[in-house]
């Protein structure tokens, strides 16, 4: 035969999956959000996002080539990285705080630990608490939405969660209109973070995510579902002081940290009773730190925490493997 | 109706549609063919003739070296030119018995005719081994041992596999649709050897041709086909019972300790063959395919053929074949060149060009768990690959590599391109010869 053939090991096809396709089908995913972000706030979100997106993929490389590893931009997990640190920010957002999120999510919380795939902690997450604990004003400013084209100014406002907390705090009860907007919520019509803003949004690419079978039901259905129960049960105890779980499911970051973080592959258990348990974990301190703690909003910190957890899930979480399981048909 | 399967698993294209109507031509015979004494799982047998011999169709050229052992016949009649060692699918050089071919193709006596109703069972059992019979699913265990489970494990189950789950691969469909009635012979001679109550016959949904046939022929015989989801690998005999008896074969165990015996279905022809013709196993389907092959086909082949025999009866090649394969893309082994002969395992040959042939840099994996969701042995495929190359086989082991069926599943899965299944083999085999060193 004149020209080699090749010897391998089956399988000898491949699904054409590809870890790029992966982080596209993502950003995609996050695509619509992105949009009424910019809708709602205008050009310093999109620069937000920009800052976010290229200070990630900048800070990769050079990483990469201090460190004389291969260069893998091209796989598209710093611009993911990049583009969830961004919906993590306040839309006015100075680039300087940008650009020192993006150092620290692909510096210090992933590339320190080998990069992809090494990392225990999910990036974004982790640079948003470094700077919400670093620049605690800058990142509570939150700027009222204005729909492109409206004549308003950025106005400074609270977050619904905001909201909530300080007259609980101050006045031990919620404030009476409180619950008045569920439809704004919904579809972004409140202050908040580029990606907290639209449950709408964020529930199209989540669908897409499901559809291709990016992400699989277990994380978000065991997030939201412990959050709605916990939430739900605190309620009927106390209608005037703890908020009603579709107040919870709608505002703060609970639908970006459902379908995007608590999500993210490198960081979560890799069974789907580990998934489930990581979720139910995530819904559980997110109400509690949402409920009792310092913090108007807990999902971050949650998704962390259940990140450090997840190495111990996956070792005693194990799939039944076949042939343990007697059943007589 | 949900239809029956197993869990985990995934559906490849299933690429069947360049032979699936075509029907089963025989190969012509090769001037000369190539007979490798070992073509079993077990002792290989022992060459009974010498260069110079003349030899008849059907005579047997190797006797079973062993209990798990059998015969081997000649395919044709003609000369032994030599017994030595040749290219073997395997990959090294091992004994065979190579014939020159007289044309005649004239059989040998036949072995004397049985009749299942009137014969003992271990008359039959004893016929199966002579006439030489393995799992033509690709296994290749010998037939007799996997039909005599001791008194302690009682078979109340006989599941006939005819699932033939791997992409491309054709054989079995054809086999069912053009001769049922062979399959239904040596299913009822296989139902009296084992005295079961029920007997299921397992069908992928994408063969309604074939699930129609033989529901239709089988209904009087006391035979249930049954459609299964389009799912690899459905044909894995343990994914099968499961699919099909609802019975998990436990973790190192057989089919018979769950009362089941699996049989498929190219095997019961020729049981049939045996049995009621006196005919050794000489011949197969195989389903020759694959972007490089002219006029893709299902032939019927004699063991020995050469490779390069069975392409040249297909029409010769379009381009250069960058990957030989005998058998599925999902399991099939790779082959050096065209010049080793086919077998009693040999399912299929896909010829694959260079645009089909897989080449991906590997990645880092990203916990995607595709291939935990994919795997249908339900263990970890990422954490036991990555053990196996870090050589901690121990870590391996309890992770239960040993569980591991070698389905491909996680491989063909990975987005990072890890050979995820073929770490795993490699930590199967340091395991199981540490086990042997005691």
């Amino acid at each position: 035969m004149s020209s080699p053939v090749y010897l391998s090991s089956s399988p000898h096809i491949a699904s054409g999956a590809s870890t790029e396709q992966i982080m596209r089908q993502v950003i995609f995913a996050l695509l619509p959000a992105c949009a009424v972000a910019v809708y709602l706030f205008g050009l310093p979100a999109l620069a937000t996002l920009l800052i976010c997106t290229l200070g990630c993929v900048a800070f990769e490389v050079a990483c990469q080539k201090l460190m004389k590893r291969p260069l893998t931009i091209q796989d598209g997990s710093a611009a993911l990285t990049g583009i969830l640190l961004a919906m993590n920010l306040p839309p006015s957002s100075p680039w300087w705080m940008s650009l020192f999120g993006a150092f620290v999510a692909i510096v210090i919380a992933k590339q320190v630990y080998g990069g992809l795939g090494c990392n225990p902690f999910n990036p974004a997450l982790v640079a948003r608490v470094v700077l919400l604990i670093s620049f605690p004003v800058q990142m509570t400013s939150w700027t009222r939405p204005a729909p492109l084209g409206s004549a308003i100014d950025a106005v400074t406002t609270a977050t619904p969660l905001g909201r909530a907390k300080e007259a609980v705090m101050l006045h031990g009860a919620l404030p009476a209109d409180l619950q008045a907007g569920f439809l704004g919520y919904f579809l972004g019509d409140s202050g908040g973070s580029l990606g907290e803003v639209s449950a709408f949004a964020l529930l199209l690419g989540a669908g897409y995510l499901l559809r291709k079978k990016v992400i699989t039901w277990h994380v978000p259905v065991a997030y939201l579902g412990t959050v709605v129960l916990l939430s739900g049960a605190f309620w009927l105890v106390d209608p005037g002081r703890y908020p009603d779980p579709v107040f919870h499911l709608l505002t703060g970051g609970l639908m970006l940290g459902a379908f995007f973080m608590a999500t993210d592959m490198v960081t979560t258990p890799v069974t789907s009773r580990g998934m489930l348990v990581f979720g139910a974990g995530c819904g559980l301190l997110t109400v509690l730190i949402r409920l009792f703690g310092g913090y108007p909003e807990g999902v971050s910190f949650a998704i962390l925490l259940m990140n450090a957890a997840t190495p111990l899930i996956d070792r005693y979480l194990k799939p039944k493997k076949f042939g343990l399981v007697t059943e007589k048909g | 109706m949900r239809m029956k399967t197993f869990s985990g698993g995934l559906h490849p294209p299933d690429s069947k549609e360049f032979t699936a109507t075509r029907a089963i031509e025989d190969c012509p015979l090769p001037e000369e063919l190539v007979v490798p004494l070992s073509q079993h799982i077990g002792a290989p047998a022992t060459a009974c003739v010498q260069a110079g011999d003349r030899v008849r169709k059907g005579q047997v050229i190797g006797e079973a070296g062993g209990f798990v052992s059998v015969p081997v016949h000649a395919p044709t009649s003609g000369e032994v030119v030599a017994v030595e060692p040749r290219p073997h699918p395997s990959g090294r050089a091992l004994p065979a018995v190579v014939i020159r071919a007289d044309g005649e193709d004239a059989w040998d006596e036949p072995m004397p005719l049985l009749d299942p109703a009137a014969a003992t069972v271990d008359e039959l059992r004893g016929r199966i081994r002579d006439a030489g019979i393995v799992g033509m699913g690709g296994a290749t265990f010998p037939t007799h041992v996997k039909l005599s489970p001791p008194p302690e494990k009682p078979i109340d189950t006989l599941i006939l596999n005819g699932v033939e789950c791997e992409p491309y691969l054709t054989a079995d469909h054809r086999l069912m649709l053009e001769e049922s009635e062979r399959i239904l012979d040596g299913i009822a001679i296989l139902q009296k050897i084992l005295g079961v109550e029920r007997t299921f016959l397992g069908i992928e949904a994408n063969k309604p041709d074939a699930i129609e046939r033989m529901a239709s022929l089988g209904a009087d015989r006391s035979i249930e086909v049954v459609p299964l989801e389009v799912k690899y690998p459905q044909g894995a005999e343990k994914q099968l019972i499961s699919a099909i008896a609802g019975r998990e074969v436990p973790s190192g165990g057989l089919p018979m300790d769950v009362g089941v015996v699996v049989q498929n279905v190219g095997t019961c022809a020729a049981i049939a063959d045996a049995v009621l013709r006196g005919r050794p196993l000489i011949e197969r389907i195989a389903t020759v395919a694959g972007a490089a092959v002219k006029q893709p086909k299902n032939l019927r082949i004699r063991i020995g053929m050469s490779l390069r025999h069975l392409v040249e009866a297909c029409g010769g090649t379009l381009a250069e074949p960058a990957k030989i394969i005998m058998g599925g893309p999902m399991m099939g082994m790779a082959q050096l060149s065209l010049d080793v002969p086919a077998t009693r395992g040999t399912s299929g040959l896909l010829l694959f060009t260079a645009e089909q042939v897989l080449k991906r840099p590997e990645g880092p994996c990203i916990r995607c768990a595709r291939c935990v969701q994919a795997c249908p042995a339900r263990i970890l495929p990422t954490s036991i690959a990555a053990y196996a190359r870090l050589e901690m086989m121990d870590e391996a082991e309890a992770l239960g590599a040993l569980d591991c069926i070698e389905c491909g599943c996680c491989s063909y899965s990975c987005p990072a391109a890890l050979p995820l299944v073929q770490s795993i083999r490699h930590a199967k085999a340091a395991i199981t010869a540490r086990r042997r060193k005691g």
